[in-house]
């Protein structure tokens, strides 16, 4: 395995000075996707796209062409296209960098998917929190703006574009697309009910299509490469390229942009491995939301079929490496910590489970756990999974019921010897003071202020 | 006339709309669009659930009613879904099988998972729980959940409770985030005061800022004086989430802890604030009313009510009841208790004597307009065939020689189903409904709702002629037809089909359309000529009309002859035919042939001598046009005989008293403004006296018989005196009055009644009064510059004869405008002002050194008794 296995389309101007200008992007060959899909009909547009087999790089790949065309004819009224720039979830760290680099990426994809569906507004949701790629979006807005790659008749060809950029108050709900749409619409993020789909009653009730930064991002390159060129990467079913996020316990951290099909264990090759002298323990091919991997997984390719036959999910390809230092019981707390945080609340199995999930692991992390509480936390999870409202309740389950599948023996340790087995400074790469173990287990699962 | 309930159409479904599905192995179809929850009641499966509710939008978040659904595929193979589905948000599909927690062990473990769920963060203090014994939460978990809980780690807890207005309390602890209250205010009442906040375990029912929101000066009076938390939550429907709160999340600031729900007995009742008839239930403990709750009556107020008919009972039992008959003692002046016999003997005596068969110049009868339809009919009869004269008027508020004609030409002798009715449900239907003079949600409110149902669902477009669009009116995105008081036959004559394209065009093209209604107030008897220009305007469109009174007698009592131009069955005093089908069926020689007084010329005629004796029901002097001139009249005329709940102004100005029951105390039918007879058992057990039987007493004590003795009798009577089949009352012709000139500082006044004010039958409810709204004054900006006033500043309205001060609220209205509230606490038009709507009265910024925020100085002269009464 080399270096050659990478595919930079996204991440080719990454290295170049200024890479968020205009200038650098137009430079790298920038806006000529634009150019191209101007001098063909939208039709033709989002059949390129389709035909490409880009699925969505938001987590579910769902065909990107596909979502497009379920749009209803047009009415003459508004249609817009939502960019979900939300990325919260835990590990995955594709999007901010790739706004935070070249913007302009995302407004031309914007530009192109907004002319093949027929939208003259369009709406990049951003996290609130990352504030410097707001900065970054805003600029290349106003960018694009004076380049006359947006506003009124652009480039002459008649065509009208705005684009806002909106800055979400940090609610990794409202990555789910209908609760972004709520929020967009200045009301409380929450899911809304489904039927009616975004294609058909979306944002202020109009046909709307959702789409991730990475899927939007990869639309100009397509049109430009076409179809054929896309397929050329990946696999039948998962074609293209993506970006790979690395972190945790590797030597080389980072984004990898790589073909859909790759496995950990070359893109470990490619980051230097796991950290001098230590070895892969566990890791989540998707976030934390996928179910978590082990080092048996090494090989399996990394597309959305294998990794969902391996019994966990591509998810946004948020590749967190543990080593053996790492407590899973402490990690699967932390993220349990994050999704009763993160709850929207509407839900009863959502709201209610995540809290006591999150109640049991702390104290089975402290040691003062029970065997009982390894069947409560599954069942509690059966109760979550599949009955609550979105999928968010659905993903908080994701890491309790695969760490048990593989390190029940861990938890059990915890119980049986009333204290965590392993030292958690040794897996953390800087000084880390000890939490207060009581203090884990009693007031703070209970109390609100947590 | 008729108190027969009318029969529903039938809802017969057409084949091709009904969906044939499976639920637990029954074969089921149902209209297609039927959630799965509602079929599966359908056929007596009951699937457990807390957000669900029929009358509000699905919401799909409690999950407690996850049901196993299959579904035929392309090939008609049954594939099962790989989800438990929620059954409140799921509609039905041909060929679905269903099974819920009886045939479904998914669907069983799925609720029983989510029912252990709701309840690790719930308190479970069920025995201190108003809701426990009644709790669909407690009852679930009884039904649907584990016997013990596997939750040992520590609740989350909140402080409680927390005041969300000063009577609806919060308990935090308690509430399992259904959103059914939130929900409620948003899709029904439209007042989203409350609203989740902060989210997952957290997440909490919360209030909201009122600068966030504005009230356009609606703010509501109780946060100040008594609401800690200093918050609103200002909503004439907020007690309904109480009701149907599936937990003890919600409770009511008077009945909290007072009771259990299985030491209640409860019987249906007829709310009496207002003529839509609303459907309650009185829940009473040993003689005593401890809470009432919205009924459930589909064709009438669906399951809401307003808080002045879920909280205002209080009025029934206040300490100022009169437990006995009372007589003014000849040698000491005072009232003294009496035997039923002697204030009977003293009473017939007197009135007996004042008639002018006996010797008198006659007797008044003012019943009031808050009677059942038996006790209105005995007035009517006890006037006519007892005392000979048609000197009886059942209306304690403006009224007109036009409204009478008006009242006997459209209004009388129409019933639910007959020719031109107009009921709830046409309402909600109707294309255009125009208000005229009718405040909705302050005047009748449950009709309020219908109509915001109607405009939600994109139906119903409603416009108001009046000087200034509500509150209400912006939520039923009603738009305004301005008209300053008096204007308003020339702006009903103005909406034509040939009117100039624009807003009273869109109206007159509305209302052509098949279906559209045009909704009357009382007040409209305020302004001469509106009744006849409302008329004409209803004959050049095609709409149909509905009269919407205030009072909850008063429609019966156009039925029942409680006016002095009507006879029962809406027969017109002048026709001959009419008054021998009324004698014969009354079994007297004749009836009085000439037109009785009004109400105003009633109290005048005392005044001036021109009649011996009055007999007064349920009449508040203070809500007639001129109070101080009513009392000069009870006080002046020689006999009164009083029948009343509680201690009156009149009264003390009796000569005998006799006590009759409250609605609670008594059965009785209620006319709703529909036409509709709403009738009612008698809730407690009392030994008072419905007004029908005090007068069949009273008249069998002047040697009468009235034949009214039992509700029987009556219901008896009215049947076999049957409808009127004979010419109605010919319709009113008069000419609006041309506009008074004003002078500098001079407005035109414009008043209604606020659903929650100073009136009576809310006393003793100090938590309703909390949320009644703030009094204000409403100017447009011009006046209020003009007149040199400013925006929030205390503004001085006086008359000839006293002055009001209260805060200002510039508002978009006609120029040379000023509104108040009519009967407000600090603001009481008629006695401070002696004035009313229409009427011209004085603006000037209120004297920095005036010590009384609000004065209400009436001791004007009475100088000019006939010319403004």
């Amino acid at each position: 395995m080399s270096v050659s296995t990478l595919t930079p389309v996204l991440s080719a101007q990454w290295d170049a000075t200024r890479s968020w200008t205009l200038a650098t992007y137009e430079a790298g060959g920038g806006y000529a996707g634009l150019r191209h899909a101007f001098t063909q009909e939208p039709a033709a547009v989002l059949a390129t796209v389709k035909d490409s087999g880009l699925r969505g790089r938001g987590g579910a790949g769902f065909p990107t062409g596909l979502k497009w065309s379920f749009l209803p004819a047009p009415d003459g009224g508004p249609r817009y296209l939502v960019v979900n720039a939300d990325e919260s979830e835990p590990g995955t760290c594709k999007d901010v960098p790739l706004m935070m680099a070249t913007p302009q990426y995302l407004i031309e994809g914007s530009i192109i998917t907004s002319y093949a569906i027929g939208c003259h507004h369009a709406f990049i949701y951003v996290r609130g929190e990352v504030l410097h790629v707001y900065r970054r979006l805003l600029r290349a807005v106003e960018e694009a703006y004076a380049a006359g790659y947006l506003g009124k008749n652009i480039m002459g060809t008649g065509y009208d574009l705005d684009i806002t950029v909106h800055a979400g108050a940090g609610a990794y709900i409202c990555g789910e697309e209908t609760a972004l749409l709520d929020s967009l619409e200045g009301l409380r993020g929450q899911p809304r009910l489904k039927p009616p789909f975004p294609a058909v009653e979306g944002l202020y009730a109009r046909p709307t299509v959702v789409n991730n930064v990475e899927s939007i991002a990869s639309v100009p390159a397509i049109v430009m490469g076409g179809s054929d060129w896309f397929r050329t990467m990946g696999t039948e079913k998962s074609a293209g390229f993506g970006l790979f996020s690395l972190s945790g316990h590797v030597v080389r951290p980072g984004q990898y942009e790589a073909p859909l099909g790759i496995t950990l264990r070359e893109l470990l090759d490619l980051a230097g491995g796991i950290r001098e002298g230590h070895e892969l323990k566990f890791w989540t091919p998707g976030g934390s939301s996928t179910p978590l991997f082990t080092a048996e997984h090494l090989d399996v390719p990394l597309d959305y079929e294998s990794v969902g036959a391996a019994g966990s999910m591509l998810g946004t390809r948020a590749l967190q490496i543990f080593d053996e230092t790492t407590c899973v019981v402490r990690a699967v707390t932390r993220w349990m910590e994050f999704y009763a945080h993160e709850s929207c609340g509407k839900c009863t199995p959502c709201r209610e489970g995540t809290y006591w999930l999150k109640a049991v692991l702390r104290r089975i992390e402290a040691g003062q756990g029970s065997m009982e509480d390894l069947d409560v936390l599954l069942d509690t999870c059966d109760n979550i999974l599949g009955r609550a409202f979105c999928a968010l309740g659905d993903g908080a389950t994701s890491p309790v019921t695969s760490a048990l599948k593989h390190f029940r023996a861990e938890f059990e340790q915890h119980i049986t010897a009333g204290a965590c087995p392993l030292d958690p400074a040794a897996s953390a790469l800087f000084g880390y003071p000890p939490r207060d173990a009581g203090r884990l287990a009693g007031q703070m699962a209970g109390t609100v202020q947590a | 006339m008729t108190i027969t309930t009318p029969k529903q159409a039938g809802g017969g479904v057409a084949p091709s709309n009904l969906v044939t599905f499976q639920i637990d192995e029954l074969e089921v179809s149902v209209p297609k669009g039927t959630l799965v929850i509602r079929a599966a009641e359908q056929v007596g499966i009951q699937i457990p659930r807390f957000c669900d509710h029929p009358l509000l939008e699905p919401a799909g978040a409690c999950r407690q009613c996850l049901v196993d659904v299959s579904m035929p595929d392309r090939e008609g193979n049954l594939r099962p879904m790989p989800k438990p589905q929620a059954s409140c948000t799921l509609t039905v599909a041909p060929g679905m099988v269903v099974k819920t927690q009886r045939t479904s062990a998914m669907a069983d473990k799925a609720q029983h998972g989510v029912m252990e769920l709701l309840l690790i963060n719930h308190p479970l203090d069920c025995p201190v729980c108003d809701k426990g014994g009644e709790c669909p939460l407690q009852n679930q978990a009884m039904s649907n959940g584990r016997s013990t809980s596997r939750f040992v780690d520590i609740k989350r807890t909140y402080p409680k409770p927390i005041s969300i207005s000063t009577e609806i309390l919060l308990d935090r602890e308690r509430c399992v985030l259904c959103q059914r209250c939130t929900r409620f205010q948003e899709q029904i009442a439209g007042d989203p005061f409350i609203a989740l906040q902060d989210r997952g375990a957290r997440s909490q029912i919360g209030l909201f800022s009122a600068d966030v929101l504005g009230f356009g000066g609606d703010v509501p009076a109780g946060p100040a004086a008594l609401d800690e938390s200093g918050r609103p939550f200002a909503s004439y429907f907020s007690g309904n989430t109480i009701q149907i709160c599936p937990v003890g999340a919600l409770t009511n600031a008077s009945y909290r802890f007072r009771s259990r729900p299985f030491d209640l007995v409860s019987t249906p009742g007829i709310g009496e604030h207002d003529s839509c008839g609303s459907a309650i239930r009185i829940d009473h403990r040993r003689g005593a009313v401890l809470r009432r709750m919205a009924g459930d009556d589909a064709s009438v107020n669906e399951e809401w009510i307003t808080d002045k008919d879920r909280f205002a009972f209080t009025w029934q039992s206040a300490p100022d009841r009169i437990a006995t008959p009372l007589v003014r003692d000849e040698t000491t002046g005072q009232l003294r208790s009496a035997s039923w016999a002697e204030a009977l003997d003293v009473a017939a005596a007197g009135l007996a004597a004042a008639t002018t068969a006996g010797g008198g110049h006659g007797v008044g009868v003012l019943p009031g307009g808050r009677l059942t339809l038996e006790d209105s009919y005995a007035y009517a009869k006890f006037a006519r065939a007892v005392l000979g004269t048609n000197d009886v008027d059942q209306r304690v508020r403006p009224h007109s020689a036009e409204e009478d004609a008006f009242l006997g030409h459209a209004v009388a002798g129409r019933t639910v189903g007959g020719a031109g009715s107009v009921t709830f449900t046409d309402l909600e239907q109707a294309p255009t409904v125009l208000l005229v003079a009718l405040e909705a949600e302050e005047e009748a409110g449950v009709t309020y709702l219908r109509l915001r149902k109607g405009v939600l669902a994109g139906r119903t477009a409603v416009f108001s002629v009046a000087p200034l669009a509500s509150r209400g009116l912006d939520r039923i995105s009603g738009t305004l037809v301005a008209a300053a008081p008096g204007t308003e036959p020339e702006v009903l004559d103005a909406i034509t089909g040939s009117a100039p394209l624009g807003q009273l065009r869109t109206v007159a093209d509305g209302l052509t359309t098949a279906g559209s209604v045009i909704l009357v107030g009382e007040r409209l008897a305020a302004v001469p000529g509106g009744f006849t220009a409302v008329l004409r305007l209803a004959e050049r469109t095609g709409a149909r009309l509905a009269w919407i009174p205030r009072r909850a007698g008063e429609r019966g009592g156009v039925e029942t002859g409680a006016l002095p131009g009507l006879l029962p069955g809406g027969r017109p005093v002048s026709d001959a035919r009419a008054r021998v089908d009324v004698a014969a069926a009354w079994d007297v020689p004749s009836l009085p042939t000439t037109a009785g007084r009004t109400t105003t010329e009633i109290l005048r005629a005392a005044r001036k001598g021109k009649l011996s004796a009055l007999v007064v029901g349920g009449v508040e002097l203070a809500d007639l046009p001129d109070p101080a001139k009513a009392v000069r009249a009870i006080e002046k005329v020689g006999f009164v005989v009083s029948l009343e709940v509680r201690a009156s102004a009149v009264t003390e100005l009796a000569d005998v008293v006799l006590p009759v029951a409250p609605p609670t105390e008594k059965a009785g039918t209620y006319l709703n403004w529909e036409g509709r007879p709403r009738p009612f058992p008698q809730a407690l057990a009392s030994t008072a006296l419905a007004d029908h039987r005090a007068l069949d007493a009273l008249a069998a004590a002047m040697g009468a018989e009235l034949g009214l003795r039992t509700i029987t009798a009556v219901h008896a009577e009215i049947d076999q005196l049957g409808a009127w089949d004979g010419a109605r009352i010919d319709a009113p012709v008069e000419s609006a009055a041309e506009p008074t000139e004003l002078a500098p500082g001079q407005a035109v006044l414009a008043s209604w009644h606020l659903l929650l004010d100073a009136g009576r039958l809310q006393d003793g409810e100090r938590f309703l009064a909390g949320t009644a709204k703030r009094t204000v004054a409403r100017t447009s900006a011009a006046t209020a510059t003009a007149a040199g006033l400013t925006d929030g500043e205390l503004v001085r309205v006086s008359s000839a004869h006293g002055s009001v001060t209260v805060r200002l609220a510039v508002t978009a209205m006609p120029d040379l405008v000023v509104w108040l509230p009519t009967n407000a606490p600090d603001c009481a038009v008629r006695t401070s002002l002696r004035a009313d709507a229409g009427d011209v009265v004085q603006l000037a910024p209120a004297d920095p050194a005036g010590d009384d925020v609000v004065s209400t100085d009436s001791a004007g002269s009475d100088n000019n008794d006939e010319v403004s009464a």
